[in-house]
């Protein structure tokens, strides 16, 4: 005896409780043989497919791609200004202006050997005669003959970018010392560039605030939309006896599905565009093309932070999706018991 | 089982759509709700399914007064009122069989401790052949009947059909009519809104008539 006809049995009264579950002689005859019924596994209470959630998710498909190029894009802008940052901050220079009785190739060994005695610099090179007149060379012509001119002279250091020296000891001492040295630290080079990266990654990181919010936006809209189309489900599932949370459980794991499918195919594709492009140009380095894209975008490899920045995207809106869910339908539910259910408010309202 | 006092309603600034209803629904009773098309049968029955709060009066079901009932509670006792819509409301993606599962399927129950009694439930409201098809392929009766298992599955106090006739044939309204009353005689309070004189004319059973927002009971 099955459980549903011992509490069926149970409230009868005592004459009647041995009659089983007796069939209505009106209703169509059943097999008397007790065939053992086979059903399919059981389908989930919320269709797994149709035309809003496909919908849905190539939106969010199209809005994750967008919103992980947005930032794969800010992500290269800074690596490539930090790169120049780095490169220029890499080496200073001392340069040293010819005077009456200076021993131009003394003062040039002595000025380096004074800067390589601070702590935060690794090599010093002076720059010969051959090496200033190739530097010269655009603007005075070739057959340059140094000793004839009053030209300044340089020794390039190089310094160690994670301890810098102490510029500014540095440059009072060889002034002291060398009266007629300058110390070039590009500090104002530097200070144009880091300036300029910082505003270029201002600019990106506003743009991608503005993809992000339209992102959200829209994946909030096209999940309401999406909902709207399952709010009979909801309403049967509250007046079978649901209670509140089943049912947002039900709706967020539904669109936790179609958001993780979504967002994972933009992702994937947004990532597989930055690994084809960083690919290709490590492919064709030192090509016109090749030097061109990289002197006009940088380096198109994001890196790991870049990467983990498309996960990141991934989860979020992922999430969002799956939160959106969960309010709209505790919304639909309250508006089923508080304001359908108010006379004073329903009026024109569905009778449902 | 279920009690009202004095209950009222006007849906916003309207008419009373329902007045001074007092009456008494006991366990294991059977009636019928009848009226003209417009009398308020539909709004009685969302009343009687907690899906609307009255205007001004007192409701009181299982021996508590609605009022006081936080809504948190709500669902538990919605589970002990089983309803069949008029329009059935089933789940098109469902089969007949997860249809009928649903109410217990809500409650967390595992499958396999419930399967036996779905497939009996649906074998006595004769639907034993049409476990595995979806609400499409269902003629108007074995929708119907598919409604009512539903809202039998989880063993309702009370059941609560709007117009189960409606969409059928005689025959089948006979048919109907004998599954509700089987169930009562098994314990549960019926009511059965309807206006199919012919349907209440078979059974010697209370009728309670709603006019102009007024309702008489005759026993």
């Amino acid at each position: 005896m099955n459980e549903f006809e011992r509490i069926r049995r149970s409230r009868l009264p005592k004459t009647e409780s041995k009659r089983s579950i007796p069939a209505t002689d009106d209703l169509p005859e059943q097999p008397s043989r007790r065939a053992e019924m086979q059903v399919r596994p059981t389908a989930p209470i919320l269709p797994p497919s149709n035309i809003q959630g496909n919908a849905l998710m190539v939106v969010i498909a199209i809005m994750s791609f967008l919103a992980c190029l947005t930032l794969g894009g800010v992500s290269m802008v800074r690596a490539t200004a930090s790169s120049w940052e780095s490169q220029i901050s890499r080496e200073i220079t001392i340069q040293i202006k010819p005077d009456d009785g200076l021993d131009m190739n003394a003062t040039l060994a002595k000025a380096r050997d004074l800067a390589l005695s601070f702590v935060g610099t690794k090599d010093g090179t002076i720059m010969d005669d051959s090496a200033t007149a190739r530097l010269l060379e655009p603007w005075l012509g070739s057959g340059l003959d140094l000793k004839e001119l009053p030209v300044p002279r340089l020794v390039i250091i190089t310094i160690d970018e994670s301890n810098p020296p102490d510029f500014q000891a540095m440059r009072d001492r060889l002034h002291a010392e060398i009266p007629q040295a300058f110390l070039d630290d590009h500090r104002t080079w530097v200070d144009r560039l880091v300036s300029m990266a910082k505003t270029t990654v201002m600019i990106g990181g506003g743009i991608l605030i503005l993809v992000f919010t339209a992102m959200i936006l829209t994946v909030v809209f096209a999940t309401r939309g999406a909902l709207s189309s399952n709010r009979h489900i909801v309403e049967v599932l509250h007046f079978v006896g649901a209670e509140s949370g089943f049912v947002a459980r039900e709706f967020q794991k539904h669109f936790l599905m179609i958001s993780l499918k979504g967002s994972a195919a933009g992702g994937v594709l947004a990532a597989l565009l930055f690994a084809i492009a960083s690919f290709w140009q490590s492919r064709s380095l030192a090509t016109p093309e090749s030097d061109q894209a990289t002197a006009l975008f940088g380096s198109f490899t994001i890196g790991m932070g870049g990467y983990l920045g498309i996960i990141a995207t991934i989860v979020i809106i992922a999430l969002l999706t799956t939160l959106t869910a969960r309010f709209t339908v505790m919304r639909t539910i309250d508006e089923i018991d508080l304001v359908r259910s108010d006379p004073a408010r329903s009026d024109g309202l569905p009778s449902s | 089982m279920i009690h009202f006092e004095n209950v009222g309603l006007r849906y916003g600034m309207g008419p009373e759509i329902l007045r001074d209803m007092t009456f008494d629904i006991p366990s294991g009773s059977f009636q019928f709700l009848t009226g003209p098309s417009g009398a308020g049968k539909t709004t009685l029955l969302r009343l009687l399914f907690l899906s609307l709060q009255p205007t001004r009066g007192l409701i009181r079901m299982f021996d508590r007064d609605l009022t006081q009932i936080p809504r948190s509670e709500m669902p538990m006792l919605r589970r002990r009122v089983g309803i069949v819509y008029q329009d059935f409301r089933l789940l098109d993606h469902l089969t007949t069989y997860e249809n009928v599962a649903l109410p217990l399927r809500v409650r967390g129950k595992d499958e396999s401790s419930y399967r036996n009694d779905v497939i009996e439930l649906l074998k006595w409201v004769g639907l034993g052949e049409r476990i595995n098809v979806l609400p499409a392929v269902l003629s108007g009766g074995e929708k119907q009947r598919a409604a009512i298992a539903r809202a039998l599955m989880d063993q309702p106090e009370i059941l609560l059909a709007d117009e189960p006739t409606g969409n059928v044939d005689p025959p089948m309204a006979r048919r109907l009519l004998n599954l509700f009353l089987e169930l009562n005689r098994l314990g549960t309070a019926v009511v059965i809104a309807t206006h199919d004189l012919a349907l209440m004319d078979q059974v010697d059973a209370r009728r309670m008539i709603l006019t102009e927002g007024r309702l008489d009971i005759y026993e």
